[in-house]
């Protein structure tokens, strides 16, 4: 493996996306968005509106909950238990939208984007093998999508503590459920974004048809997302890492597809 | 260029596309230090070779030994050592030259500590140097092929393949690649494959061409001996009086034979292709009876595009019964008539 050859082809990538405004926007809106003005909003706003009939829909997810996880709310006011709801559980999934945008928006730039501006010959005569190319153009978005997941979530901690201050009066964020989930769900949903993306982008011609068959992939969050709200699914630590390995095991196949589609030989005749 | 060391090897190399024979049954040697010149028209499967000398393609059949190594088996550590231009530039237009050739350098493993030197160095040959800090995009299609050369030699490549790298080029930047690659054979040892379907660039440049056509190679050798060998017809440059020129030579158009006619009107000269020597009596009486007046007739040295019509054409009409003396004689009347005919 040459690493360095992997690394300033990443980097030629990265560099490439950067300076792209159209791509890079939505790629600072949305976290920015998901992870700091909505729960900031959240946790401000919550404690001021009296529990309506939003209500219901969080008595049947607490009622669902395992005793286990019933515990953590021992002691707690209604509107803690609102908050913690909210802003632990409701928007964990919504977190994973993150990583899996990030590296599904670089990747269809740095696979479909690629064929649409015609330059991936000059790359494909380097000396590098099949796989160091593929390598370091994967991590040109599986990287960034990590820094940006893990940035949203240390300014998640940082909004949803000082938000919720007044109400919960303690640190309460994050919880293991969390750790698992920005430490092992989150770089298997980067790998996924990327992994579909390079598939759909061995087939698209543009970066923009890529971009929007590829933006399904959020779909599975989805699921999660409502599942949760209604009750059918509960977050916990265990769940959560079944989710992260079900993830993986889905990474490997995309990904073991990718590679087989990424063969110079046959992108070449293509070209 | 050195026979004892032949850097390309190719034995009946060849490669399909569906139905297409993109390269057929290709077998030559390229040396050590030549401009080696592998002409063809559009589509006659230049790229795909150059493709499969460096191992991005696969053959359907056929060896091939570049720089000592299969392209099928070792094409990673072959293409340490080969240097692409590839028919577009394929430039990223987001970065600028500087980080660009930098990039590059490090993909193709050249020493950190060599790298900013030599990128100012390319640059500074390139003449890219005060605006290497512009992305590529705001570029000028010269300033972009020269960017593309650059970078196509920032490992110091022992084999370097140029395909068309002056197609598209104004004739000041032509003049500049042109040295370029002459610069790089002839003092620094290099071997360029140079594609091309120009017929004059690879006459002046290339020490050997191969002449291809549909995947198959039509003939190979040094451009004057293939000139000599292969075509047997005859150009004439023909100098004739502004007044009635063009009326004089509209006339030589009719004639059955004709294999092309040529007017530039800078020099008031005609260039006339003809299938054999033995037709430029009447081809001259044509010109006179239609009211041309003659200053000069010349023979030409056969050249590359003679050898191209050679090949890529039927010959003409034959003239193999007409009585030998009798042409002879025909032909010393008509030059005497012309004023200072040279033959
Ligand atoms: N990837 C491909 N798929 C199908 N056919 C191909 C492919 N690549 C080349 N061909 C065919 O192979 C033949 C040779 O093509 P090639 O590009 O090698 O020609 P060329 O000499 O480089 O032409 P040009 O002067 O236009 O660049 C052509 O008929 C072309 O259509
Ligand atoms: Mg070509």
């Amino acid at each position: 493996m040459n690493l360095r050859a992997i690394r300033a082809i990443a980097l030629r990538d990265l560099k490439i996306v950067t300076r792209n405004k159209g791509v890079m926007l939505p790629l600072i809106l949305l976290p920015l968005i998901l992870m700091v003005i909505m729960p900031g909003a959240m946790g401000y706003f919550l404690p001021m509106a009296p529990p309506g009939e939003d209500f219901e829909d969080l008595a049947l997810f607490l009622e669902m909950m395992p005793d286990e996880m019933a515990e953590q709310f021992a002691g707690y006011t209604e509107t803690q238990v609102i908050l913690v709801t909210m802003l632990v559980y409701f928007f964990a999934p919504m977190f994973l939208i993150v990583p899996l945008m990030v590296a599904s928006t670089i990747a269809a730039n740095s696979f479909a984007g690629e064929k649409e501006r015609k330059t991936l010959e000059a790359l494909i005569y380097t000396p590098t093998s099949d796989t160091e190319l593929f390598m370091g153009k994967m991590l040109s978005a599986w990287l960034p999508a990590m820094g940006v997941a893990l940035g949203g979530f240390v300014l998640y901690s940082v909004v949803v503590n000082l938000t919720a201050w007044p109400v919960m009066g303690e640190i309460f964020f994050p919880n293991v459920m969390w750790l698992i989930l920005v430490l092992w769900v989150a770089p298997a949903a980067a790998g996924l974004g990327l992994g579909s993306m390079i598939l759909v982008s061995s087939k698209a011609n543009s970066f923009q048809d890529a971009y929007q068959i590829g933006a399904m992939v959020v779909l599975p969050v989805l699921l999660l997302i409502f599942g949760q709200i209604g009750g059918v699914i509960f977050l916990s630590p265990g769940f959560v890492f079944g989710v992260g390995l079900v993830l993986w095991l889905i990474d490997a196949a995309v990904l073991w597809f990718a590679i087989q589609t990424f063969q110079r030989n046959e992108i070449i005749a293509r070209l | 260029m050195n026979k004892e060391q032949p850097v390309i090897t190719t034995q009946d190399l060849t490669r399909r596309f569906g139905d297409t024979i993109a390269v057929k049954e290709l077998t030559l040697e390229v040396y050590q230090g030549e401009i080696f010149g592998f002409l063809g028209h559009n589509g006659a499967g230049k790229t795909t070779t150059v493709r499969l000398l460096n191992g991005v393609l696969n053959n359907n059949g056929g060896q091939a030994k570049v720089l000592g190594m299969d392209p099928q088996k070792d094409g990673a550590a072959l293409r340490l050592h080969t240097g692409v231009l590839t028919e577009t530039p394929a430039l990223d237009d987001q970065l600028t030259a500087r980080e660009q050739l930098s990039l590059y350098a490090q993909i193709y493993n050249v020493p950190e500590a060599e790298i900013s030197q030599r990128v100012e160095r390319m640059l500074e040959d390139f003449e890219l140097g005060e605006r290497g800090d512009e992305p590529v995009g705001g570029y000028s299609k010269g300033m972009r092929q020269r960017l593309a050369l650059a970078r196509t030699l920032i490992h110091k490549p022992k084999l370097i393949f140029l395909d068309e790298p002056t197609s598209g080029l104004d004739p000041v930047a032509t003049r500049q690649v042109h040295e370029l690659i002459q610069d790089l054979s002839h003092n620094n040892g290099h071997t360029v494959f140079l594609c091309t379907h120009n017929l004059e660039e690879a006459q002046k440049l290339c020490d050997r061409v191969a002449v291809l056509e549909h995947g198959q190679l039509m003939a190979l050798g040094a451009p004057r001996e293939l000139a000599q060998n292969l075509w047997k017809g005859v150009r004439l440059e023909i100098e004739l009086a502004k007044l009635g020129a063009t009326e004089a030579v509209a006339a030589l158009g009719s004639l059955p034979y004709m294999r092309d006619v040529e007017w530039h009107d800078t020099n008031n000269t005609a260039t006339v292709w003809l299938p054999d020597r033995e037709f430029i009596p009447e081809v001259v009486n044509t010109l006179v009876t239609a009211g041309g007046r003659l200053y000069q007739l010349k023979l030409q040295e056969p050249t590359l595009e003679d050898v191209y019509f050679a090949i890529h054409e039927d010959q003409g009409a034959t003239v193999k019964n007409m009585d030998n003396a009798l042409k002879k004689a025909a032909l010393k009347k008509v030059l005497s008539t012309v004023d200072g005919g040279v033959l």
